[in-house]
């Protein structure tokens, strides 16, 4: 299946840069800083050096045996971006935009975060980096992800809880767009999923496209040259599902599917699931699908996961949707949560919660594939950021 | 171009008053437009509540919040600016994030816009790059599609002027709307070159909050723009706002 061509920064109908004059200079710097980085070997080879020696890259491609014969069906493989320092994908983009925020003389980060682990990886970079950095945090999830908070400070940023709108994710992107056209000149926004204006989608999506190309090499090394059969990931922005898929949209036999935060259900009022409720609209700089109202007012959205619980989708992945290249499903809170432990027993590792959406999916999944079949999940970021937050869920009182 | 928009900076310095919508109340923004007209306003904004207005500071989108509380919808805004229009003609512009005007339909929005009476249509989101989703539609039914041009516009500004219509509705300083004990006057310089390019008027807006600055930024300018300082009176006086908007409103006019 071939994606028509689109002007760069489109999706098909998607993507663009809707934002106010204001923060068009700094689009317009950020785009040409990019290209020039592109074009320039010495920038690859910094970042090479920095993934390989700092992130510890390349993440391991782990065959989950125990969890394949349990679930009888496709062979099971973990891409374990958890392993990656800081403990999720969000550093592999994160370094990137860090070393062209130096090209560009900047000296200071922002950065918006959901369940934290951009934050972090946001201020990991700072740190390495000697930048300032102030993080914007919705306050409802520097409530549930209080732990994260602390590691922030500790890397010496600042976070600023974000009590506007429905403080969680979607503010905390309002008020990181706020404060950056009110400081252009020294601050960098390090936009931490593959959204919002462009020239960020593509470039989230490059950074994070080490996913795939690693996958693609490690499933042939393992399995006799061959691709991946279904690859799986969750979707909130998007961007580890892109990083994943990238490299495999020219491989029309590569199935490729998105699990999106379906709450309490994608018919239950609190659910985060946009491909499957959202319509088309523009939010965030991007056009794309959004829940929303019928006047087009941004819906509150819920998932138990704060970094899916966020009333939009990159628009690439929209793109993928309407060309129907990729699949959208929805996976629910108490699927996650059950998937959230189920990997912790066989396999000894316990997955964000935002991952468990796509373990979720493959328990679904895996039994209804034929056995010599490949199944990759993404296993985005590692879950002790949800420890006290699934206890509290289940009912348990533990104190962190 | 609207000949109400014409007339509004024809005679002197155009004083150009923005009010949320539905805050508190559809009645209330309607008296506040026959107020503001009667101190001596020469273009309104009637801003359309969004939910997440990312270039608003802290005033207005505490407006927007209360009036999507107490119930705002588009449909309204229509109603009330169509009976509006039956009294009065004052030039009237729609604030719009483009996020209501696509959810509503594009060109429903704009022909709806035009057969009630509004004369301009500003949207902060739909920079020069991405304007043909409004502007084509705009000219089709009449109205002014307003360019935003800021103090980092640079090589930009002379572009988006030259596609201008209307007014060109310039930000005073950086960051988002509301008010500031100091203004960077650095914005003059990129209107004079505008002017330069084209006879087209130029009115500052983003932190304009007091008669002295009102006053400063006029010498700049073709017109000035008060957004928060007029919410926040309403806010502060909730239903009994028209007095104390008109009062304020008064101070204003008599500096420009």
């Amino acid at each position: 299946m071939s994606i028509p061509a689109s002007p760069p920064g489109r999706f098909g109908v998607h993507g663009g840069q809707y934002v106010p004059e204001t923060l068009m200079s700094a689009l317009i710097e950020l785009e040409e800083a990019y290209n020039a980085a592109q074009a320039d070997p010495a920038f690859a080879a910094e970042l090479d050096a920095l993934l390989t020696g700092y992130a510890g890259r390349p993440s391991p491609l782990y065959f989950a045996e125990k969890m394949t014969r349990d679930l009888g069906g496709a062979k099971i493989y973990l891409k374990r971006e958890d392993l990656n320092h800081t403990g999720s994908h969000k550093i592999n983009n994160v370094l990137g935009q860090t070393l062209l925020a130096k090209r560009m003389g900047k000296t200071r980060l922002i950065a918006e975060t959901g369940a934290g682990q951009h934050g972090v990886a946001a201020a990991t970079a700072a740190a390495l980096f000697g930048l300032e950095c102030v993080v914007f945090m919705g306050k409802e999830d520097t409530e549930r992800q209080a732990l994260n908070v602390y590691r922030m400070e500790l890397l010496g940023a600042s976070v600023r809880p974000v009590t506007s709108g429905t403080q969680t994710l979607k503010d905390a992107v309002n008020e990181t767009l706020r404060e950056w056209a009110s400081r252009l000149a020294d601050t960098h926004y390090v936009l931490g999923s593959a959204l919002g204006p462009h020239p960020f989608p593509t470039l989230v999506r490059d950074f994070q496209s080490v996913i795939g190309r690693e996958t693609r090499r490690q499933v042939a090394a393992a399995e006799n040259g061959r691709l991946p059969d279904v690859l799986l990931a969750c979707v909130g922005g998007g961007s580890n599902a892109i990083g994943l898929f990238h490299d495999f949209i020219p491989d029309p036999s590569v199935r490729m599917i998105a699990c999106e935060a379906a709450g309490l259900g994608v018919d239950h009022p609190k659910n985060a699931a946009t491909i499957a409720n959202g319509s088309v609209g523009v939010f965030h700089g991007m056009k794309s699908y959004f829940c929303q109202d019928e006047y087009g007012q941004i819906a509150p959205v819920h998932s138990i996961s704060a970094g899916l619980d966020y009333p939009g989708v990159g628009p690439e992945h929209a793109g993928l949707h309407d060309s129907r290249r990729a699949e959208y499903v929805p996976v629910t809170d108490a699927e996650a949560v059950d998937a959230f432990g189920y990997l912790s027993r066989p396999e000894g590792i316990i997955p964000a919660i935002e991952s468990a959406h796509a373990v979720a999916c493959a328990r679904r999944l895996a039994p209804e594939l034929p056995a010599d079949s490949i199944l990759v999940i993404c296993l985005s970021g590692r879950g002790d950021k949800d420890v006290a937050a699934i206890a509290r869920y289940k009912g348990a009182v533990i104190h962190e | 171009m609207s000949e109400r928009i014409r007339r509004a900076f024809a005679a002197r310095k155009a004083f150009i008053p923005f009010i949320t919508a539905g805050d508190p109340s559809m009645e209330v923004t309607e008296q506040l437009v026959y107020a503001l007209e009667a101190a001596g306003a020469d273009l309104i904004e009637l801003g359309i509540p969004f939910s997440d207005p990312v270039a608003e500071g802290p005033v207005i989108q505490a407006a927007s919040e209360r009036a999507l509380a107490a119930g705002f919808t588009t449909d309204k805004l229509f109603e009330m600016t169509a009976r509006l229009r039956k009294r009065t003609d004052i030039a009237l512009a729609f604030m719009t994030y483009l996020n209501p005007v696509y959810a509503y339909g594009k060109e429903r929005f704009v022909r709806q816009a035009a057969e009630c009476g509004v004369d301009a249509l500003i949207v902060p989101d739909l920079p020069f790059e991405e304007k043909d989703e409004l502007a084509p539609l705009c000219e089709q039914y009449g109205l002014a599609f307003i360019s935003l041009i800021a103090p980092t516009s640079r090589g930009r500004a002379l572009r988006i002027a030259a596609e201008a219509q209307g007014f060109v509705y310039c930000v005073s300083s950086m960051g988002v709307t509301g008010m500031r004990a100091r203004l960077g006057t650095e914005i003059g310089g990129i209107i004079r070159l505008v002017k330069e390019s084209r006879d087209i008027p130029c009115a500052i807006g983003f932190g304009v909050s007091t008669p002295e600055q009102a006053r400063d930024m006029a010498e700049l300018s073709d017109g000035v723009i008060i957004g928060s300082a007029i919410v926040d009176i309403a806010a502060r006086h909730g239903k009994d706002c028209a007095g104390p908007v008109r009062e304020f409103a008064e101070k204003i006019r008599a500096v420009l």
